[in-house]
């Protein structure tokens, strides 16, 4: 009831703002993020655009670097990006992203206290970016192919898993698997001759690299993959499409990683931005994106309070034993970037 | 009066040829000349990032040995897919030029230029469904053969070659096609009359006149294929990473314009340099 007549004063709102300015704002904002990434659930745009008047098109990346790029070549093209935290603070010194006025994102004053001082994307208290979602890369499995859920990320090198392997073609996120699997801080890398040889031993074993949700809802019903690494969120859309696969967070820990919205400098539609994240963290949202389609965990403390008891976020990420073992991702400087490339291309080229 | 019919041949001329030189101008030259630019560079000057001219994104290439290695198995798949094009097409163009005839000729002509009619990405995923495990060939063979077999080519480098050589295939059909019907079938039937056996007319007689239109088809699938990235990568999986995928990483995935420009480039002198020592075998045939 409560969200309803927020939504109905967001509609008085936005009229209201419409006759403030003499003019009837209906605006198309353009958003950039990886695809089937919630901003682009029907049901979103649908709720969103018969809320404000404002229609939405979407542009997708399927790499942060990609959308860095997007982002640098296309200056002004863009009213919504989502940026992975670790890239917020880059973005925003490169100048590719402005400070958020909150004052009329209304949901904003639910974000978790821990995720609206977050130092990446609320650098100094100016928000760079909206928390929006947040949630572990760990690796999901075929429960068909395999009787007992693997715990240990040794399964990866396992020799029958050769040829079973999906993996996404990313340097970071490798040396991110490959640090955990040789036990060591994935912010603060110390033995990279460790890392290099855990990933020459798995070349092997990968099948061949995933770039989207899609590819990997393909290969894995196909059976081409049988383990692979794999987002929290994603994992839940997945179930909910009939596959047959579950989550791990194995016992040497998991990637955390956290997502934010940003305006991008130069936008043209800020407004409608604002109102579109503000949209983005209503409680009604998350809720329909978690039940319709499966999502990552909201930042949204009244959404994550909504989600029912036995909604895949609240069993995975709500067990304490499990997040004690989550590493969260840090920002890369510009040369660890370049090494971990460098190392990744080479190991492809074997 | 001679000098005006000249000038106005010349500007007729000009008139004709101009809109095509422009265009090349605009769409090849220029975006060319600012790669070019960009791989000396040490940064992208955009968004007011430091830069400065520099030669380290061509040493990068020496510095690193998978960058030669790469080049070097482009260069083998490139070769094979080139020969293997030759080996199926040439004998299907010399059916189509000098023994089927009339309407059937055109409804097998049609077939051949079919797939160009359809987008390459369109025909590489379908290659896809064809290939992989419990895929078309793999349902067909068990169907028919008593035992089980498991046929899953996705994946692999005979995926690659296969989706490579399908697509390029129709370019070594048409060229040669065009050079073997050019050829009088009078000659033919001389060296017939002067009793060469069908292999000695094929060596002697049909191989060097039609030379020129296979080694423009080999060319065409040659130059190409040494850079693709596409099938590689959709068909290759982990096999799936030559010269021209990493190409595409530093452009598509990582933001190294320069580098990118530069492994080009590189691409672009080795292949020059294959053509360069080739021309006068090219000169000779044409």
């Amino acid at each position: 009831m409560t969200s309803k007549r927020t939504s109905a004063l967001a509609v008085v709102g936005a009229a209201l703002a419409a006759l403030a300015f003499g003019t009837a704002h209906a605006d198309e904002i353009r958003v950039l993020n990886w695809k089937g990434y919630g901003t682009d659930e029907p049901f979103a745009l649908e709720a969103f655009t018969e809320a404000t008047g404002h229609t939405v098109v979407h542009d997708y990346f399927n790499s942060e670097q990609e959308m860095l790029t997007k982002l640098r070549t296309n200056p002004g093209a863009y009213d919504v990006v989502l940026i992975n935290s670790a890239f917020t603070g880059q973005a925003k010194d490169e100048g590719l992203i402005q400070a958020i006025d909150v004052s009329d994102i209304s949901h904003f004053a639910d974000v978790a206290p821990n995720l609206a001082s977050n130092e990446e994307l609320v650098p100094g208290g100016q928000v760079y970016g909206v928390p929006w979602v947040w949630g572990l890369t760990s690796f999901a499995y075929n429960t068909n192919a395999m009787d007992e859920a693997p715990t240990s990320l040794a399964v990866f090198w396992d020799p029958e898993m050769k040829d079973k392997v999906g993996w996404r073609d990313d340097a970071l996120e490798s040396m991110h698997f490959a640090a955990l699997a040789t036990g060591q801080s994935i912010n603060d890398i110390q033995d990279m001759a460790a890392v290099r040889a855990k990933l020459e031993a798995l070349m092997p074993q990968i099948r061949t690299f995933w770039s989207s949700e899609n590819d990997w809802n393909q290969f894995m019903a196909a059976g081409d993959f049988v383990i692979a690494p794999y987002w929290s969120g994603s994992v839940s859309r997945s179930i909910n499409k009939g596959l047959p696969v579950a989550f791990v967070v194995p016992e040497e820990g998991a990637i955390g990683w956290l997502d934010g919205l940003s305006i991008p400098t130069g936008s043209e539609h800020p407004e409608a931005a604002r109102a579109f994240i503000n949209y983005m963290i209503d409680p009604d949202f998350y809720v329909t994106w978690a039940n319709e389609g499966g999502a990552p965990a909201p930042s949204n403390s009244k959404a994550a309070d909504a989600l029912p008891a036995d909604a895949f976020n609240r069993v995975v990420l709500g067990d304490p034993e499990v997040v004690a073992r989550v590493q969260f991702m840090a920002p890369v400087p510009e040369e660890k970037r370049q090494e971990y490339l460098a190392l990744w291309q080479e190991l492809k080229a074997q | 009066m001679q000098a005006t019919a000249d000038r106005r041949e010349a500007s007729r001329a000009a008139l004709l040829i101009g809109p095509a030189y422009l265009w090349l101008t605009v769409a090849v030259f220029l975006p060319l000349s600012a790669m070019l630019f960009f791989s000396f560079l040490s940064d992208l000057p955009i968004g007011g990032r430091d830069w400065e001219t520099t030669l380290a994104n061509y040493l990068e290439f020496f510095d690193k040995p998978f960058y030669a290695d790469l080049l070097w198995r482009s260069f083998q798949l490139s070769a094979l897919v080139t020969l293997l094009c030759i080996a199926i097409g040439y004998p299907c163009a010399f059916v189509l030029a000098k023994t089927i005839k009339g309407r059937t000729r055109e409804a097998l002509f049609l077939l051949v230029i079919l797939p160009f009619w359809s987008n390459s990405l369109v025909r590489v995923f379908s290659w896809a469904i064809v290939l992989r495990g419990n895929g078309v060939i793999d349902a067909t063979l068990n169907a028919i053969l008593p035992f089980e077999v498991s046929v899953n080519l996705m994946f692999s480098y005979p995926a690659v070659v296969i989706g490579l050589v399908h697509s390029y295939l129709p370019y070594v059909i048409l060229t040669s096609y065009l050079a073997l019907q050019a050829i009088d079938d009078s000659l033919i039937e001389a060296a017939r009359s002067l009793g060469a056996p069908r292999w000695m007319i094929l060596l002697r007689v049909v191989g060097p006149l039609s030379l020129p239109g296979v080694i423009a088809g080999a060319v065409l699938i040659f130059v190409p294929v040494m850079g693709s990235f596409m099938e590689p990568r959709i068909l290759g999986g982990r096999a799936g990473t030559f010269f021209g995928t990493v190409i595409e990483d530093q452009f598509v995935a990582v933001f190294n314009w320069p580098l990118g420009a530069a492994l080009s480039f590189l691409l672009l002198g080795l292949v020059l340099a294959i053509l360069a020592v080739a021309s006068p075998v090219l000169r000779r045939a044409g």
